[in-house]
């Protein structure tokens, strides 16, 4: 009986918190990015969408991201909007399972998306269906400062062995390899996802975060075993688990630690540590078990249309429009990330070249530990991760907790 | 007819003169007694009796809920969360450690109940930290533990550090041993944020006690004199017994304050690291709330034992409270 008075006052609560109220053939979109890059790039797009329609009158909710992760648990029932950003993976799946978002199969079927969108199908669709379009994704890999490696002469390594034997001359000359800030924990799940899909590929990624299987499993255990070696071989810097991804980008452009494992996003941090494109390059992390097939992290942002919106046909129309190839270009290009059509075309920037030359040759894109794993696991398994780091004689302890843990979570 | 109207006002003020004394407590009680009910006892219960289900806080389109009810299914596994214990165990730490507040603000109350010019600027000034906001208190001691550019880092990079270039002839510190990244520590987490957890705990003491001392009998410290009391004797037998109320608003505010340490440990660690510096108030909002929770049953479960601990406490201090009043009337 409270759960329906509860749901009663949120619902209250979050009509009264909407400004805005939707009358039919208005559109609201709900979108989460007020950074100014994002936050551009959006408000163009949505006047390009008006002047293209005319006739359906926008009205847009942007929140901060934060706010909107809240937020958003609440408005899909109580007050829904026409379209929301979301993401897509495993973060999608609790809306998904309580049927609050509107499957859009037949959508990708009319806009042939399935060829021009297909890198990202999987991860867009659950049980059977596809439940949103994507408009952007970045890049991860290994951020570098090449004037470092240029003084020491060391060449973008390839493979495994490549880069343990570069670290040598990193530590002699009194450079830390790997700077990274784990205070959020979730930088430590990037370097744990590298290292597992390098020595085991995309389906036990996948596998792994389905958990369908265990984290004690050999080639998990491989994976961690990796991981030690890198730290021991090439390290890490001191404190990271006090400090946050952009704490950890002081060393970097300091000059004392010269590799950062890290998504596209970093790069104005690095810019605005004072580093130039001359300092910085981009690799992608190095091969460990040879012949595995490539895959990479490529955290994407979507749309979807949920349930209870109104005005579902234009809410199409908006989805339909933001995969289109010349808004996905322009859209990306303001941003300062890819686009996932692949008709699409990149912005001219050395990262997002390179990131596209990484990604558009990928054999699977995986979303991130802690969007692909459901988010009890996620914590309890990022918290593993910066134990291991911290000490690495835990592992089998950590393994085996987390063992425990998924029992729990995927029963 | 008029006079029938006056005899009909005249009766209603008697019966409303008759339970005037019975109503007015109630009347004003009303509003808070109305809030009361409404923010505190009813979530109370809707805590408790959610616990019982398995539920992610999502209700479907229709606007039905997801939960389901699993009895206490989530009581049993916080019996087997290892995290849930290091909570607990973080909770009589601070619950212990916190009491220093109480003793050590009775010594500062003591040292500043002096007539010595300017001492109301040194008793504001030492009542300062119970001012700021505790986020602002757990920033700056975070900052003050940071081994890079904090006070114990720039104190250790003195004493073992030495200043170099590194291959770009940026300056950089080259350290014998490196510095104790205390809010980083397992072990040395929790008491970095009791540390500055009671920063302002011991002003709020100190201010409790100065009231108090205020109120000595300055006969009866005359009389302890002329008996020979002094020093430690002094404090103990005459001027002790006459604190007992602050002592006890004392010890029962920061029982209250150690139980709900919530703020400090969301500015400084989140819980971390992974997980050691948890307290249940902590947890509770980890598991259920924050990005990687959304099991709201299971947050509720640890919200109930926190409750049942906390209701213990009270309960003993409401009925010391209760014994004390009868026996002073």
């Amino acid at each position: 009986m409270f759960l329906k008075t509860k749901s009663a006052l949120a619902a209250l609560a979050a009509s009264a918190a909407m400004t805005t109220t939707a009358f039919a053939g208005d559109l609201v979109i709900n979108f989460d990015d007020l950074n100014p890059g994002p936050k551009q790039a959006f408000e163009d797009a949505i006047a390009q969408f008006k002047s293209e329609n005319p006739d359906i009158n926008v009205i847009v909710n942007n929140n901060d991201r934060e706010a909107h992760k809240s937020a958003i648990r609440n408005f899909l029932t109580a007050d829904a909007p026409d379209v929301t950003s979301w993401y897509p993976g495993n973060r999608m799946a609790p809306f998904v399972d309580a049927g609050l978002f509107e499957p859009v199969t037949d959508l990708w079927a009319e806009n042939g998306f399935n060829d021009d969108l297909a890198a990202i199908k999987a991860t867009m669709s659950r049980d059977g269906e596809i439940w949103g379009v994507p408009y952007s994704y970045y890049q991860w890999g290994v951020y570098y400062r090449s004037d470092i490696f240029d003084l020491l002469k060391i060449e973008e390594p390839k493979t495994w062995d490549d880069l343990l034997a570069a670290c040598a001359p990193m530590k002699e000359a009194g450079v830390t390899p790997f700077t990274i800030g784990t205070k959020f924990l979730w930088t430590a799940a990037g370097v744990f996802d590298y290292i597992n899909l390098r020595t085991n590929g995309y389906e036990v990624h996948n596998d792994l975060t389905a958990g369908k299987i265990k984290y004690t499993d050999p080639r998990i255990v491989k994976t961690m075993e990796n991981w030690k070696t890198l730290i021991d071989e090439c390290g890490f810097v001191d404190n990271h688990a006090s400090m946050s991804w952009q704490d950890a980008i002081a060393p970097f452009a300091n000059g004392d630690a010269a590799m950062y494992v890290m998504g596209n996003f970093s790069v104005d941090g690095y810019k605005n540590a004072g580093l130039t494109y001359e300092q910085i390059d981009f690799f992608q992390f190095p091969e460990i078990t040879p012949g595995l097939p490539r895959a990479e992290e490529a955290p994407a942002d979507a749309f979807f249309i949920p349930t209870n919106a109104k005005n579902k046909e234009d809410a199409r129309k908006w989805l339909a429009f933001v995969a289109r190839p010349d808004v996905q270009t322009k859209w990306n290009s303001t941003m300062g990330q890819l686009p996932i059509n692949s008709k699409a075309e990149v912005g001219d920037d050395k990262f997002l070249k390179e990131g596209f030359a990484t990604l558009s040759t990928a054999t699977g894109l995986a979303q991130f530990y802690d969007r692909d794993a459901p988010a009890a696991m996620a914590k309890a398994g990022m918290e593993g991760f910066q134990k291991f780091m911290l000490d690495t004689s835990t592992m089998m302890e950590v393994l085996t907790r987390l063992d425990e843990v998924q029992e729990e979570v995927y029963k | 007819m008029a006079f029938t109207e006056t005899r009909a006002g005249t009766q209603k003020t008697s019966w409303l003169a008759k339970n005037k004394l019975n109503i007015a407590p109630w009347l004003f009680l009303a509003p808070a007694l109305l809030y009361f009910a409404i923010y505190v006892v009813v979530p109370i219960f809707e805590s408790i009796w959610l616990s019982f289900y398995e539920w992610n806080g999502l209700y479907r389109a229709d606007g039905t809920s997801t939960a389901s009810w699993v009895g206490f299914e989530n009581y049993v596994k916080l019996w087997d969360d290892p995290k849930f214990w290091i909570s607990l165990k973080n909770n009589v730490l601070w619950l212990v450690l916190y009491m220093l507040a109480v003793p050590a603000g009775l010594f500062i109350a003591l040292f500043l109940n002096q007539k010595t010019p300017g001492m109301r600027l040194y008793k504001s000034l030492f009542f300062f930290p119970f001012v700021i906001s505790q986020v602002v208190v757990g920033l700056i001691f975070g900052w003050f533990y940071n081994p890079d550019f904090g006070v114990v880092g720039t104190i250790w990079k003195a004493l073992y550090c030495e200043e170099t270039v590194n291959i770009l002839g940026n300056a950089t510190f080259k350290c014998s041993r490196a510095a104790p990244d205390i809010l980083s520590s397992p072990e040395f987490a929790t008491y970095g944020i009791i540390a500055a957890g009671l920063w302002p705990q011991i002003a709020y003491c100190m201010i409790l006690y100065l009231t108090g001392l205020n109120n000595v009998a300055a006969d009866q410290i005359e009389a302890g004199r002329l008996d020979g009391a002094k020093g430690w004797k002094m404090l103990w037998y005459v001027v002790l017994p006459q604190l007992r109320p602050a002592t006890f608003i004392a010890v029962v505010v920061t029982v209250i304050g150690a139980l709900r340490s919530f703020d400090m440990i969301a500015i400084m660690t989140q819980g971390g690291p992974f997980g050691s510096t948890n307290v249940l108030a902590y947890y509770m909002f980890e598991t259920a709330i924050s990005e990687y929770g959304e099991r709201y049953g299971y947050g509720s479960a640890i919200a109930t034992v926190l409750f049942l601990i906390m209701l213990v406490y009270i309960s003993y201090f409401l009925w010391r409270m209760y014994q004390d009043e009868k026996g002073a009337h």
